[in-house]
């Protein structure tokens, strides 16, 4: 069976002053149906663009280079006309974004932003509309629904936008959900509530996720699959079981690494060394070799394709060869 | 709401009032006084300026002459003209009333629908090449003395084209028993230039003002977010984005209202147009105490009208402040 959604080789540029600028530099990978696929990478790294340009979304004057594709059941995304596109924006594939602070428009109610998204896809009346609204709510398990139809989005706490925002996503029945950061502005209390939400409606309704997030801590026990994304591209890809019992891009092990753990009363914190290097002049060879720990001579110059290291397990490193790993 | 609404408009009356105290403090401090100028083309006798004075109540002390206007302001009489002896002030400025609230009420109409529709149309294309020449155009409109541009149109479509009249607001020679059309056509043919020459210069920052808030909005999240839900552009562009946009527009609306009845002195003089601006530009040549007193007060209560109205837009238009 074909995945549900196939990206291969995604190619992004902006001009900038300093040159072009790569910050997403062929990336590949594949949803299956239902199925939770974690994108994982230091802030910068290219995720929100990638997820951006599965709906056509990056802003201009950023370009999907010639020669990516992306494929919804086998649809060629980058080749859709305005009015196919807004059918599968919100129609097929739905989107959360990291602020539920400014995600919602502050002049208009709840139930005109949910009822609005049902609308954009479904000819029902406004009274039905709000109907949909109110089940919404419900289904998002925001207490009081009735009452809160009629709110504006200022009066309501981040957790609960957060819930409006799925709410809205869920509008009209997508076959995935993309949630980019969908926790990170939250409080830690209501990230777990919101993860938990995601978990249930994903199950619930069998809807493939594309959860995007920069701590591996939120992944494992969810993600069904995890892959790692450094300097606009994949470095590393696998089964989550998989990942975290093996984890080998040396990149991978120092962002296991750096999730805060609690041992006894210790909290370890080991951030790997350096910073990302901007995307319009990525290193030669391996991108990740200046802070790489295990560099070996031959990544100053050679860049790694995608090398095997286990069962449906890949990783962008010289280390794979050398089976070191 | 209620309270809110009183507590604003006690302040607006209070600044009223001492705005008007400011006006006629600062009019008596000016050199000058409407008789002198009498005395001095008629050659009057010194003791014929001195009755006058007596009678129009020049001679007494600024603080008798104060207590004395404002009771007849409470009592709703602004006095005589003393140019225009012996009509009303309050006759004299209902009279220009309706010229200005049509020019003015015309150049706001204009000047914001069109101002916020080229603005809307920059911001979509930014940076295009329409964009900076639209920017250009307005700008130099702007940078354009009213008077000025007034004469040169004047001059072209009405003397070398012979297109449209130049002056005043009807047409002297006009049939007296012409039919309601025509009279209307009349006005109309006599308002486009004054009209036109007035927007063209404040046409720039209507357009300036809504570029850019509708830039800004068009960066946010929620426009994003909308347009990831698959809301269709226009929606998202009108619904979304320029709701959001519209309260710096709002504002700048509410700070020119006052033009619905001041209209423009200078493009009011150049035209001849029959308004207030003309009334209180002559008033102030004549040292017409009661009438620029007049005139003057009523612009300000529009300047505070203006604002108060400006508060109530935004109070209807944004969730945000009706909750605060
Ligand atoms: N609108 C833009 N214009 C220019 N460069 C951009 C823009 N958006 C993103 N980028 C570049 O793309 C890089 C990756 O951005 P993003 O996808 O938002 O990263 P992430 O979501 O992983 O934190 C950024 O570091 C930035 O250099
Ligand atoms: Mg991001």
């Amino acid at each position: 069976m074909t995945p549900l959604l196939e990206v291969e080789d995604l190619r992004i540029t902006f001009p900038t002053r300093h040159g072009t600028s790569h910050p997403v530099d062929g990336v590949s990978f594949s949803v299956a149906r239902g199925e939770l696929l974690a994108l994982v990478g230091e802030s910068g790294c290219g995720k929100s663009l990638t997820s951006l340009a599965l709906l056509r979304l990056v802003p201009p004057p950023g370009q999907i280079q010639p020669g990516s594709a992306i494929r919804l059941d086998g649809t060629d995304v980058l080749g859709l006309g305005p009015e196919e596109l807004r059918s599968i924006r919100g129609r097929r594939i739905g989107m959360i974004f990291q602020d539920p602070m400014t995600s919602l428009n502050p002049v208009f109610t709840i139930a005109d932003q949910i009822g609005e998204s049902v609308r954009a896809h479904q000819k029902v009346s406004k009274r039905a509309a709000r109907a949909r609204a109110l089940e919404l709510l419900q289904e998002v398990g925001i207490p009081d629904p009735t009452q809160r139809l009629d709110v504006y989005p200022h009066q309501m706490s981040g957790g609960m936008r957060q819930r409006v925002m799925i709410a809205i996503a869920l509008a009209s029945e997508p076959e995935m959900l993309i949630a980019d950061e969908p926790t990170t502005a939250l409080d830690v209390t209501v990230q777990a509530q919101i993860l938990e939400l995601l978990d249930g409606l994903r199950a619930a309704r069998g809807m493939a996720v594309l959860l995007i997030t920069h701590d591996l801590g939120i992944v494992a026990g969810r993600a069904d699959r995890v892959a790692v994304m450094y300097a606009g591209r994949l470095v590393e890809e696998a089964a989550t079981a998989e990942l975290f019992a093996r984890p080998s891009h040396p990149y991978t092990k120092g962002l296991l690494a750096s999730v805060p753990r609690i041992t006894g009363a210790v909290t370890r914190l080991t951030p790997i060394a350096g910073t990302v290097p901007a995307p319009t002049a990525w290193p030669a060879g391996c991108r990740f070799h200046p802070r790489c720990p295990a560099a070996l001579p031959r990544c100053a110059t050679d860049d790694p394709p995608a090398l095997p290291v286990g069962n449906a397990h890949r990783m962008r490193c010289w280390l794979a060869e050398a089976g070191r790993a | 709401m209620t309270r809110w609404l009183v507590r604003r408009t006690l302040q607006a009356v209070v600044t009223f009032v001492v705005v008007t105290v400011l006006l006629f403090v600062l009019m008596r401090l000016t050199p000058g006084d409407p008789l002198e100028r009498l005395a001095g083309d008629r050659q009057m006798s010194a003791e014929a300026v001195a009755a006058l004075r007596h009678k129009f109540g020049i001679d007494q002390p600024i603080t008798t002459q104060f207590t004395s206007f404002v009771a007849g302001a409470l009592a709703g009489d602004l006095g005589v003209s003393i140019e225009h002896y012996p009509t009303k002030v309050s006759t004299l400025v209902l009279s220009r009333l309706p010229a200005s609230l049509l020019l003015g009420g015309t150049v706001l109409l204009l000047t914001f629908g069109i101002g916020i529709a080229l603005g809307v149309f920059q911001a979509v294309k930014r940076r295009s090449r329409a964009d900076r020449w639209l920017t250009r155009a307005s700008l130099t409109l702007y940078a354009m003395p009213s008077f000025w541009l007034g004469l040169v149109l004047a001059w072209f479509f009405g003397i070398r084209l012979q297109l449209l009249p130049v002056a005043q607001m009807h047409d002297p020679l006009l049939d007296p028993d012409a039919s309601w059309l025509v009279r209307t056509g009349d006005v109309l043919r006599h308002l486009i230039l004054p009209a036109v020459t007035l927007t063209a210069v404040s046409l720039a920052a209507v357009m300036r003002y809504q570029r850019t808030a509708l830039l800004e909005v068009l960066r946010l999240d929620f426009v994003l977010a909308a347009r990831a839900r698959g809301i269709p552009e226009r929606q998202v562009l009108w619904r979304h984005a320029w709701r959001n946009a519209l309260f710096p527009v709002v504002g700048l609306l509410g700070l020119w209202l006052p033009m619905l009845v001041s209209g423009s002195v200078f493009v009011e003089q150049v035209f001849n147009w029959p308004g207030l601006g003309s009334l209180a530009a002559d008033a102030v040549g004549a040292r017409d105490y009661p009438v620029i007193l007049g005139t003057a007060m009523l612009v300000s209560a529009q300047v505070l009208l203006g604002g108060l109205l400006a508060d109530l837009a935004y109070y209807a238009l944004d969730p945000r402040v009706r909750q605060a």
